[in-house]
């Protein structure tokens, strides 16, 4: 008995392992086979399965739809440009900061981990308020807290520079920053789903009731998940500011929730596997379309995708997953190796 | 449930917009929009009938998303300057206030389309089939409803209703745009589930109210704070759920069943 279950434990560990192994392989490829255009998309990509995984920490172990996850990517990039820009650059172009950011000037790696902190707070007090609720009233409420931030980030002129971009970040996210993070999100969420409280999380997902029955406490372990959850979506935000040095409250809103959730449920909701195979699909996926867009020559012919068709192909394989396979790619599965068969 | 699932049928109509007399446009643009919301009803939604609330709504966000891009590949980004109807923005005056008619009508026609779904919902065969299939799909056939027919007519309705508040914004802004859809639908569904999901009195209220709280937030907000009107309106959207989390008319349909 005691065997079987260090066998299990074992064998959970084997997702992780395996994962980071993809994503290696992945980023090795790029790095030796690919041109410069090509590792900046590694580098986007693996920033996306950053966030997607510490989306799937919230909402593949809960089951509640999170609309607002954009919106602690929005509060990590910001609070990674207020700590790492030039002070000249922070007085000119966001004058009303205060004088302990607008001092600060961190290096890159704690500033990182100081917006994922910012991201963890402000979920720990949003979701305080947001997790008290279930089903569809909590995914509209996490709407309304996406629209919040937009609101906010996009109006505040003098401390986020509202819709005028802020500019000059350090670019140093490249594909194996990022892939390190990536990395450390996917074992971050290995660890949490294993945990004693992921676990009776995820007993709240198949059925509310008889787990508040069992004696678990739904709001408490909703709330332990979302902040950790936030940490890495804050990172992400952070990432993805430095990889284009340009930051702007539009790329944190509806166009991003659609492509990460499209990413979610095309992998499959389920499984840890499932976040990773979405965001590789579909961005290997996006990327050949938006290759296919600038035009192929095949001989004499030129053949070009309208533009647009990117994302109407996009729509369409996710309501197609949608209707064909509800689970996901992954059907919920994880990868993992059998450790010791019996 | 079927409130939910208002795709951004929007911007669809509008963009059929052509030199056609008033007496045929409307009621072309409304079947235009009746022929797009059952359209989707036949590809997407029907083969969805067990899925869940959320996994519905991502799917018309996703069906919303194919939609617009699919217009913006047609037409192109920019917005269309199109004059319906211009002299329908000519002040009128109504006991000393000067108004738009074209505000007048919209009143008016709200009205007139609120009353017609509240006895078609509550007095009408039709209607009540409709609620006994939203209530319960596979229960309303046993009992020899037609549900599939009647879910199906339910969509022509709302796409019918998309297209008119089209009509209606293209009139008011003279533009249209691939995206005047966005905001409207983000703010449809936050009321119909503020109102309580499967109440009409419930997300009529809740248009009011939001409507009427963004004008006096407007009013009473002081000037630095304008600009953020939107994130108070926001949080008070999340208080009215935190306070009533099945909305504020709630349907007796909605009670968890264990």
């Amino acid at each position: 008995m005691a065997q079987t279950h260090k066998q299990k434990r074992l064998s959970a560990w084997s997702t992780p392992v395996l994962l980071i192994l993809v994503l290696l392989v992945f980023t090795l490829l790029i790095s030796v086979l690919g041109d410069k255009s090509l590792a900046r998309m590694a580098a986007q990509t693996l920033i996306r399965v950053t966030f997607v995984v510490g989306l799937w920490i919230f909402v593949g172990n809960s089951g509640v739809v999170s609309f607002g996850h954009a919106g602690y990517m929005a509060i990590g990039a910001y609070c990674s440009a207020w700590l790492t820009l030039k002070p000249q650059m922070k007085g000119l172009f966001l004058p009303d900061l205060w004088p302990f950011l607008a001092n600060a000037e961190w290096p890159v790696l704690p500033a990182a981990i100081a917006s994922g902190l910012l991201a963890s707070l402000v979920a720990l007090l949003s979701g305080a308020a947001i997790l008290r609720l279930t089903g569809i009233a909590a995914s509209i409420a996490t709407f309304a807290f996406l629209a919040i931030v937009y609101t906010v980030y996009s109006s505040w002129e003098g401390v986020t520079g509202a819709t005028s971009s802020v500019v000059g970040l350090a670019r140093y996210s490249d594909q194996w920053v990022t892939f390190g993070w990536a990395s450390a999100a996917v074992l971050a969420a290995a660890w949490y789903a294993n945990s004693a409280s992921g676990l009776a999380l995820r007993a709240t997902r198949e059925d509310e009731v008889a787990a508040s029955a069992s004696g678990i406490n739904m709001y408490r372990h909703r709330l332990i998940s979302l902040v950790l959850s936030a940490f890495f979506t804050g990172v992400a935000g952070a990432l993805f500011g430095h990889s284009l040095g340009v930051l702007n409250p539009n790329s944190f809103y509806l166009g991003v929730t659609f492509i990460t959730l499209a990413m979610l449920v095309v992998g499959g909701i389920g499984s840890l596997t499932g976040a990773v195979t979405g965001v590789l699909v579909l961005s290997i996926m996006i990327e050949g379309l938006v290759r296919m867009e600038r035009a192929v020559e095949i001989g004499e012919a030129t053949l070009a995708l309208p533009t647009g068709a990117q994302e109407i192909i996009i729509g369409i394989v996710m309501i197609l997953v949608l209707i064909l396979r509800p689970a996901g790619l992954s059907g919920g599965r994880e990868l993992r190796l059998r450790i010791g068969a019996r | 449930m079927f409130a939910l699932i208002v795709p951004s049928t929007d911007a669809v109509a509008v963009m059929f917009l052509g030199k056609v007399p008033a007496f045929l446009l409307i009621p072309i643009l409304l079947m235009i929009g009746a022929a797009v919301a059952v359209a989707s009803e036949f590809v997407v939604f029907r083969n969805m009938r067990n899925a869940t609330p959320v996994a519905m709504m991502i799917s018309s966000f996703a069906l919303g998303f194919v939609i617009q891009n699919s217009l913006l590949a047609i037409y192109g980004s920019r917005p269309k300057a199109i004059s319906l109807w211009p002299e329908l923005n000519t002040p009128v005056t109504v006991i000393g206030a000067s108004v738009p008619l074209l505000q007048i009508i919209v009143i008016l026609a709200t009205l007139v389309v609120v009353v017609t779904l509240a006895v078609l919902l509550k007095k009408t065969k039709i209607g009540l089939e409709m609620r006994a299939a939203a209530e319960n799909f596979t229960m309303a056939r046993l009992l020899g409803v037609r549900a599939n027919v009647v879910i199906t007519g339910a969509f022509a309705l709302s796409g019918a209703l998309a297209a008119a508040v089209a009509m209606i914004m293209v009139t008011q802004t003279g533009v249209a745009d691939i995206r005047m859809g966005g905001q409207i639908m983000l703010v449809a569904f936050i009321a119909t589930v503020i109102g309580g999901l499967g109440s009409l009195p419930g997300a009529v209220a809740a248009g009011f109210l939001i409507g009427a709280a963004s004008v006096i937030l407007q009013g009473f907000l002081p000037l630095e704070a304008r600009p953020f009107r939107d994130a108070f309106l926001y949080t008070l959207v999340i208080f009215s759920l935190l306070l009533r989390p099945q909305g504020l008319f709630v349907p007796r349909s909605a009670k968890p069943r264990v």
